[in-house]
C-alpha cells in the first residue's frame, strides 16, 4: 500500500492504536517558551511529576523579550516575572535554556532548525502554532496548546487524532524570482483555499516550485500552513534540508548515516493517495499584499481593494467580514493598493526573519533612505541571525537608511514586549497575522514579504517591488 | 478535573464567523503565570472602550446573558494561536460549551483538556440556536440540545465523551501506558538532543 510522507512519520510514532479511539504518537522534539509553560510546570509541581525526556527537550525566551538593549532592566513587571518563572522551572526540571543573554536565543522556529535540532522525520511539538514552521524539514511539526505541553512534559507523547492529507501542489516558475517570493506564494494559496481549508488536514507542499526554494524559504510556507487551519505543514527533505543541517552545533554524531535513511524514506510514494489537492501555477503570482483582517483577504500589488460584495461573492458571512474588515483597516473599495500610504514597517518574525529575508531586504534598501513619514524596523530572528547580518554589514545598510536594528523575539508580530503599534497605525508587516489589534489594539497590519516591505519603507507606501529589481 | 454532565443556560447569540484567538484574549492579557483570572480580559477590545468602560452594544455586556454558559457563535471559532488561554478565558468567564459550525483544529482540543464542550451542528441548526431566548438544557450522556418542545442531537468522540463526563486527567491515564511508551523508547530510534 502507498503511504504519503506524513503517514510514514505518523506510523513510525505510533504507540498505541486502538479502534476508535485517538493514537498515542510519540514526540522527539519538545521546544519550550515563556509564555505558554508556566501552567505546564505548575502542573507538574502539584502532582510531584518529572519531566521524563529533558533530553529530547529545550527551552528559550523569545515572546516578551525586549528588542532594546537588553543590558537595561526590563520595564515591563509581568513579562520581567514570566521570563523568571522559566528560568526557575528550567533549573529546577532539568532543561537546556537558551536564556536572554545566550547567544542562541532567537525565536524558537527560527533556532530550532539553525541549532540541528529540528530533524526531517520527526515529531516536535512547541506551545506555538507556528511550530508548522518546521515542517519545512520533513518533519511533522504543530503547535499546542498548555495542556498538551504538560502532557508532552511528563509522558514524551500526544493523543491526537489522525489528521487527513492535503497535497499543495505547486509548479511553474515565478516571473522574478527575487521580487515574488515564498511569502507571494503561501498568501496566494490562502487567498484561494480560505482561513480553514486545511482545517483537519497537514500539508504537503510539492512541485516544482517548492524544490526550487531555499530551505528558508520553505520555511516561510510551511510557518503559514496555520493561517489555512492547518496544524501542520510539510515538504519532503532533499539535499538542501540534509545540507542545511549539517555542521550545526546539535547535529547528531551519526549524521550521515541518518541522511541516508532519510533518503531512503522520506517521501510520499509516487501514486500515494491525499485526502484532497490543489495545484497552482506559480508564473502568474504577482507580489501579494494584505488588506483585510484575516490572511486570506489578500490582493495582488498591481489590484485594488475589494468591495465586499466581490470578496464575498455570494456568502453573506464573508461580505459581512470584508466589510468590518475594510472599516477596522479604514480602507476604501476600488483604491489601488499602491495609494496606500503607510506609517511603520516591521522586518521581523518566525515568518520573515531569517539572514537570507534580511539580505534581500538589505538589498532593496542600500542606498537609500526610509521615507520621513515612516517609522521602520529590523528584529532579526535569533542572536545568531544577527550576528551574521552584522558580519556582513546588514546592519550598517538599514542604520544609514534610518531603520532601527533590534535584538531578536517574537517582537511585533504579537506585540507581547514594548513594540506595537499605536491605535490607527498603518504597518506593512513581513510576520504571519492580521487580526484586529495583533500588533497593537487598533493598529492595522499590510502583510508583505521582506522586499515589499522594505521598498514601501522607502516610498511612504506600497509599490511593485518588481519595478525595483 | 471537574466532571462534565448537564447544562441548563439561555444561549448568548455570538453570530460571528472566524473569531480569532487575538480576539479571545488580546496578548497583553497572556503574562499571568496561572490558569484563572483570565475571564476578565475575554474579548477585551470588543467589550470595552479605549477607557476601559464597558461598550453597551457588546452582546456580553447585556446583563440579560450575564449567566449564561453557552455560547453559540459562527464559522471557524477560535482561529489562530495556539494559546490555551482562550480557553481558559471562556471558562473563567462562565462558558462551559461553544457551539458553533466549525472550530480551528488547535481551539478544538484545547476545549477538551479544560472541560469545556465545543459542539459542530450544522449551519442552519446553528442559525436556529442563536435565535432561542428562553433556557435550553443540554445533557452531554443522551448527546440532546432540548429547548421548547424541540431537541437537536449532536456527535462527539465517544472517548472524548467518556473523559468529559469522568472528569479523567489525561496524564494520569497515559501513565498507565508507561510500558508502552517504554517499549517504544527501547525499540525505536530515537535522537537525544545533548
Amino acid at each position: 500500500m502507498t503511504e504519503t510522507l506524513f503517514e510514514k512519520i505518523w506510523n513510525s510514532h505510533v504507540v498505541v492504536e486502538r479502534e476508535n479511539e485517538p493514537s498515542l504518537i510519540y514526540i522527539d522534539r519538545h521546544l519550550v517558551h515563556e509564555v505558554t509553560s508556566p501552567q505546564a510546570f505548575d502542573g507538574l509541581r502539584l502532582n510531584n511529576r518529572k519531566v521524563r525526556r529533558p533530553d529530547l527537550t529545550i527551552a528559550t525566551i523569545d515572546h516578551n523579550v525586549p528588542t532594546t538593549d537588553r543590558s537595561l532592566p526590563m520595564i515591563d513587571e509581568t513579562s520581567s516575572t514570566q521570563i523568571k518563572t522559566l528560568e526557575q522551572n528550567c533549573k529546577d526540571f532539568g532543561i537546556k535554556l537558551f536564556g536572554i543573554n545566550d547567544p542562541n536565543q532567537g525565536i524558537v522556529h527560527v533556532i530550532g532548525p539553525q541549532l540541528g535540532i529540528t530533524l526531517p522525520g520527526s515529531t516536535i511539538v512547541c506551545g506555538d502554532s507556528h511550530t508548522s514552521t518546521q515542517g519545512a524539514f520533513g518533519a511533522f511539526a504543530f503547535g499546542i496548546g498548555t495542556s498538551e505541553v504538560e502532557h508532552t512534559l511528563a509522558t514524551q507523547t500526544l493523543w491526537l487524532e489522525k489528521p487527513k492529507t492535503f497535497e499543495i501542489l505547486a509548479n511553474g516558475q515565478r516571473k522574478n524570482s527575487f521580487a515574488v517570493t515564498s511569502k507571494d506564494i503561501i498568501l496566494s494559496i490562502i487567498k484561494k483555499i480560505g482561513t480553514d481549508g486545511g482545517t483537519g488536514h497537514v500539508l504537503e507542499y510539492r512541485g516544482n516550485a517548492i524544490s526550487d526554494l531555499s530551505m528558508e524559504q520553505r520555511m516561510t510556507i510551511c510557518n503559514m500552513s496555520i493561517e489555512a487551519g492547518s496544524r501542520a505543514g510539510l515538504i519532503a527533505p532533499d539535499s538542501k534540508t540534509f545540507d542545511y543541517i549539517n555542521n550545526r552545533e546539535y547535529t547528531p554524531e551519526n549524521y550521515d548515516n541518518l541522511v541516508d535513511t532519510w533518503k531512503e524514506n522520506l517521501m510520499s510514494d509516487p501514486n500515494s493517495k491525499f485526502d484532497k489537492s490543489f495545484t497552482i501555477n506559480v508564473e502568474k503570482i504577482e507580489p501579494q499584499v494584505s488588506w483585510g483582517t484575516n490572511p486570506a483577504m489578500v490582493s495582488d500589488v498591481t489590484g485594488t481593494i475589494p468591495t465586499p460584495e466581490d470578496y464575498g461573492k455570494n456568502n453573506e458571512i464573508q461580505v459581512e467580514s470584508a466589510k468590518k474588515a475594510l472599516a477596522y483597516m479604514n480602507l476604501e473599495p476600488e483604491t489601488p493598493i499602491v495609494e496606500i500610504p503607510i506609517d511603520r514597517v516591521f522586518i521581523g518574525s518566525c515568518t520573515n526573519a531569517r539572514l537570507e529575508d534580511l539580505k534581500d531586504a538589505a538589498e532593496i534598501v542600500k542606498g537609500k533612505k526610509v521615507n520621513s513619514n515612516v517609522n521602520a524596523m529590523v528584529v532579526p530572528g535569533s542572536q545568531m541571525v544577527k550576528h551574521e547580518a552584522e558580519k556582513l554589514g546588514l546592519d550598517k545598510i538599514f542604520k544609514d537608511a534610518n531603520f532601527e536594528w533590534r535584538e531578536s523575539g517574537c517582537s511585533m508580530c504579537l506585540g507581547m514586549n514594548p513594540d506595537i503599534l499605536k491605535p490607527g497605525e498603518r504597518c506593512a508587516s513581513t510576520s504571519n497575522r492580521n487580526f484586529e489589534g495583533r500588533q497593537g489594539s487598533g493598529g492595522r497590519t499590510h502583510l508583505v514579504s521582506p522586499v515589499m516591505a522594505a521598498a514601501s519603507a522607502i516610498s511612504g507606501h506600497f509599490v511593485d517591488v518588481r519595478e525595483w529589481c | 478535573m471537574e466532571p462534565f454532565s448537564k447544562v441548563t443556560s439561555k444561549i448568548t447569540p455570538f453570530d460571528k464567523a472566524n473569531v480569532d484567538t487575538d480576539q479571545i484574549i488580546p496578548k497583553q492579557f497572556l503574562k499571568l503565570i496561572t490558569k484563572s483570572g483570565f475571564g476578565k480580559f475575554l474579548f477585551y477590545d470588543w467589550r470595552f472602550d479605549q477607557n476601559g468602560n464597558p461598550k453597551n452594544d457588546f452582546v456580553l455586556n447585556n446583563p440579560v446573558y450575564q449567566n449564561s454558559q453557552i455560547l453559540v457563535t459562527n464559522e471557524n471559532f477560535g482561529c489562530g494561536s495556539s494559546r490555551e488561554h482562550a480557553v481558559w478565558a471562556l471558562k473563567d468567564f462562565g462558558f462551559r460549551v461553544i457551539i458553533a459550525p466549525s472550530f480551528a483544529d488547535i481551539f478544538f482540543s484545547n476545549c477538551f483538556k479544560n472541560g469545556v464542550l465545543p459542539i459542530i451542528l450544522d449551519v442552519t441548526q446553528v442559525e436556529k440556536l442563536l435565535k432561542v431566548q428562553d433556557s435550553v438544557e443540554l445533557d452531554l450522556n443522551s448527546q440532546k440540545i432540548t429547548f421548547g418542545n424541540e431537541s437537536i442531537t449532536f456527535e462527539i468522540d465517544s472517548h472524548r465523551k467518556t473523559r468529559l463526563l469522568e472528569g479523567l486527567d489525561d496524564i494520569d491515564l497515559t501513565l498507565k501506558e508507561n510500558k508502552n511508551i517504554e517499549n517504544f523508547e527501547n525499540n525505536s530510534n530515537i535522537i537525544p538532543i545533548f
